[in-house]
């Protein structure tokens, strides 16, 4: 690995950061240990706050946590109103409503309510994974890494997306203008008035916008025969059928002696040819590609590792790493666990910092 | 592929017919673009300007539908079978809004992109990029996000896209309509330098022809007929109807050749110069509407308005007042907090401090965002930017009576207005398929029905022609002889001369000039009108006022 270079400022792979984040969701998804569960989000909160760049969507990132706190609250109030309540230190003995299947409200047990939140703050760790990967890997640049035949697919997909905040200014602007005719409040006949002029203005720049791109070359392809384009087609519909096949075989566990795996893969490589084959037609080249050199594989592999090695914690020493709650105790802090963590934080030392912006200073 | 004997441009006989259009848009034109030529289109609104470019590359019809007989030719390539995307390299089109047609992120990857569309090894679209952020001195924004750019520099950017990929041809519709009068400076700089430098042929629209008539070589007129007339600059400039002020007062003293830059006014006025000598030897007399304000009834005042949004401050601390009577024309470059200003004033926008206070109408002096906007409107009036958003009816009669209602005015006073403004609009016409200045005339018969005694517009003149800016200009007086009150945010230092009594500048959300028209733009090199550059050290801004001082001689010494 040549980390020599790595110390220039420039934007890690995309696809690094997300094998990062898998990873580290993987190994938080084996534990309900707070005090591992907490460490994790501690660890990508650093890994984040020491590699993002300055798009905007870096700065979500503090969404995300927002996001995650109200998981864990969402989850223990649905738990007081409809859980099930079970353990032995009662804490309040709230009047239940026994209705056919299910209970409203009930006495309250400090176990259910600490396993609740555990459970809550699992998915909330979760979805700062997510987050993370979303605030240290620019959304658009991923999706620069598609195989060049999706490539018109993926830039119609960026450009729905951008589309969105362009609405929410839209509402804003004609709202606004509504208030220069004397309108005030909302009601049903006003949601017309500012949805005619927003949809309008949406349709009248997504028109200019496609029109654009069409003069700048969007969607230039060389002539193909139709048995190529037949074979494309056959490639992809058979290995999408392999593949979906192969994976139910793979994740139902009644099913016994089908070969999943072997369907499943060479469903994928079926899919793979006919991207290729349907990647000729498309000539493009792309400006400044990332690279994957040291860096991108030190990163994606202290994710794997993070998440292998609480993988392997879990199933040899399951109690080790969840809460324990019959009886209930401080929950433990396992050194491999803590090790897999320290593992998952080595991109915050590994990456390269990013780039820095310099916004428009001259006049 | 492309012969060198091939003219840049052709078109032999072009007609464009869209569906469900009685009259078609370009009507037989043929016009030959030589290599190296700068060509401006001009024309009224709604004439086929955007119609004529768009034929350039192929957009027309290929994506906008409609029907086109003749045939178009670009370096010998016909459009007929080579779509948009297949001329990419040869012809580069920049469009009015530049932040519409951005399909990434940041500078330097919009610059790339038409090279990436046309599959070109890595290393040549480096050398490229590079080559032309030097070329419009853009280098360090280079990572810069696109939003973060100011309008000029975003133009800039949107023609640094399309000159990478290397085109023989640049055709820009508009290119400076929404830009001050620095941005646009910049903008045809650069315009000026690819034609001068690189030998790029351009093809350029723009309404304010005194911007760029200088740099042209061939002037192509686009009629309301849809009929296109072209020749040098000079014979095509004779024979339209509505010519820039330059070109006016030329065409009253007598000068021929007409004079088309600064330079050719000075030098032909020699002897306009050395006759006004005579008539006012004390230099600077200020002819024109220029009431003082002391005299009249302060409709509006605002003191120390602040306007913040976020960490921003937009306003800081503004002390306006707006007297019965008077227009006054509100200037600065894009940003300088004059929409947000306007908005305050008005009180349906954010002001974070001061005190705005109307006495127009009503019993006592009233902060008009403590009004309910029902009533608010029928005091301080405004048209937004983007006039459109306040429109949402089928038609353009659905729309009056419905201003008439929410007014309570007697019916068919909206349409009164607006058949002042533009007499003859059906009024089964959408909204949408108004051209700009009649979607203007009638926003304004909107928001003028309810009879506000102060009346703020934003930028009314962006994409106004010659015709609609002198309707605006008459309307204008009108209210102010009515005495009532009118602030107009421009860009436009031409329609500021001819239509404003008093002018104010703002700077960073400050007030940085406020006085008479003539002492306010006289001063200033970038906002001086072109009169008052050609007659200078004169403080004469319009033809009108230059007759008026000559005529005013002849009286005297017979």
């Amino acid at each position: 690995m040549r980390l020599a270079g790595s110390v220039l400022p420039r934007d890690l792979h995309p696809v690094g950061w997300w094998a990062w984040a898998i990873g580290m969701a993987v190994a938080a998804s084996r534990t309900t240990n707070p005090l591992l569960l907490l460490l994790t989000v501690s660890v990508t909160g650093m890994v984040v706050v020491a590699k993002r760049g300055s798009s905007p969507w870096a700065r979500a990132f503090r969404l995300y946590l927002a996001l995650g706190s109200a998981v864990v609250l969402m989850r223990v109030v649905l738990h007081v109103l409809v859980g099930q309540k079970a353990g032995t230190i009662r804490l309040l003995a709230l009047p239940g409503v026994h209705l056919p299947g299910i209970t409203l409200l009930g006495p309250l047990y400090l176990e259910g309510l600490l396993a609740a939140a555990a459970e809550g703050l699992r998915l909330a760790t979760l979805i700062v994974c997510i987050g993370a990967a979303n605030a240290l890997a620019n959304p658009k640049r991923l999706l620069r890494t598609l195989p060049s035949a999706l490539h018109e697919i993926g830039t119609a997909v960026v450009i729905s997306v951008s589309v969105a905040p362009q609405l929410a200014e839209s509402v804003l602007r004609v709202r606004r203008a509504r208030a220069l005719r004397g309108e005030q409040g909302g009601g049903l006949r006003t949601v017309g008035r500012i949805a005619l002029p927003v949809l309008q203005d949406t349709l009248d720049r997504s028109l200019l916008l496609a029109s654009a791109m069409d003069s700048r070359g969007y969607g230039r392809r060389a002539a193909q025969r139709p048995a190529t384009r037949r074979l494309t087609a056959f490639l992809t519909l058979t290995g999408l059928l392999g593949a979906a096949l192969g994976l139910y075989a793979v994740l139902d566990q009644t099913s016994t002696g089908i070969a999943g795996w072997p369907l499943l893969a060479a469903g994928l490589v079926l899919c793979a040819l006919g991207l290729h084959v349907g990647g000729r037609g498309v000539h493009r080249t792309v400006y400044r590609p990332d690279a994957w050199a040291g860096p991108e594989w030190a990163v994606a592999g202290s994710g794997v590792a993070a998440g292998t090695l609480m993988v392997v914690l879990a199933a040899h020493q399951p109690t080790s790493i969840s809460l324990p709650l019959e009886p209930l105790g401080w929950p433990a802090l396992p050194w491999p666990g803590v090790l897999a963590l320290a593992v998952g934080a080595a991109p915050a030392l590994l990456a390269p910092p990013p780039p820095v912006a310099r916004r428009g200073a001259a006049a | 592929m492309t012969s060198p004997h091939e003219p840049c441009l052709a078109l032999e006989n072009v007609t464009v017919r869209y569906a469900g259009q009685s009259r078609p848009a370009l009507r037989a034109a043929s016009l030959v673009v030589e290599e190296g030529e700068l060509v401006l289109v001009a024309g009224p609104t709604g004439a086929g300007k955007s119609t004529l470019l768009g034929t350039v590359n192929g957009t027309v019809p290929h994506f906008t539908g409609g029907h086109l007989s003749g045939r178009v030719t670009v370096c010998g390539l016909d459009t007929r079978t080579h779509k948009p995307r297949d001329l990419a390299a040869l012809v580069g089109v920049v469009g009015q809004d530049p932040a519409a047609g951005f399909v990434t992120d940041t500078v330097e990857e919009e610059l790339a992109y038409t090279l990436e569309q046309l599959a070109l090894p890595a290393p040549v679209m480096r050398r490229r990029v590079e080559e032309v952020l030097d070329l419009l001195g853009i280098a360090d924004l280079r990572r810069a996000p696109l939003a973060d750019l100011s309008g000029g520099q975003q133009q800039r950017v949107a023609i640094g896209s399309v000159l990478t990929a290397g085109p023989r041809l640049v055709v820009l519709d508009e290119p400076t309509s929404a830009l001050d009068p620095v941005g646009a400076e910049e903008v045809l700089a650069t315009v000026s330098r690819l034609v001068h430098d690189l030998g790029l042929t351009v093809v350029l629209s723009e309404h304010r022809l005194e911007r760029v008539i200088g740099m042209a070589d061939r002037l192509v007129s686009v009629d309301g007929e849809g009929t296109v007339s072209w020749g040098r600059p000079g014979d095509v400039l004779a024979t339209l109807p509505l010519a820039p002020p330059l070109v006016e007062l030329g065409r009253w003293a007598g000068w021929s050749p007409l004079p088309l830059t600064i330079r050719d006014g000075r030098r032909a006025g020699v002897t306009l110069r050395e006759a006004l000598d005579d008539v006012a030897p004390g230099r600077n007399p200020v002819v024109g509407p220029t009431g003082s304000a002391t005299t009249r009834s302060i409709l509006l005042r605002g003191t120390g308005v602040q306007v913040r949004h976020g960490a921003l401050t937009a306003v800081a601390g503004v002390d306006l007042a707006l007297a019965s009577g008077e227009v006054v024309a509100l200037m600065g470059r894009n940003g300088s907090g004059k929409s947000s200003l306007l908005w305050a004033l008005q009180g349906s926008g954010p002001r974070s401090g001061g005190a705005v206070e109307v006495t127009a109408g009503l019993t006592r002096a009233t902060d008009p965002a403590t009004l309910p906007p029902s009533s608010r409107r029928g005091v301080v009036g405004l048209v937004p930017q983007s006039a459109a958003d306040l429109l949402y009816r089928e038609s353009v009669g659905a729309e009056c009576r419905q201003a008439d209602r929410e007014s309570g005015a007697p019916d068919g006073t909206c349409r009164g207005y607006l058949d002042r403004l533009a007499p003859g609009l059906p009024d089964d016409r959408h909204p949408r398929d108004l051209s700009e200045g009649q979607r203007l005339a009638l926003v304004l018969s909107v928001q003028l029905t309810p009879a506000p005694a102060v009346l703020l517009l934003d930028e009314p003149t962006r994409g106004l022609d010659y015709a609609a800016k002198r309707a605006l200009r008459v309307l204008l007086a009108a209210l102010a002889d009515d005495r009532r009150t009118v602030l107009v945010a421009t860009h436009d230092v031409e329609f500021a001369a001819v239509a404003a009594d008093r002018v104010v500048v703002l700077a960073e959300g400050r007030v940085v000039a406020d006085g008479a028209t003539a002492e306010v733009l006289c001063d200033s090199p970038a906002f001086a009108p072109q009169v008052a550059k050609v007659v200078a050290p004169h403080r004469l801004l319009t033809v009108e006022q230059v007759r008026r001082a000559m005529q005013a001689a002849v009286g005297r010494r017979p």
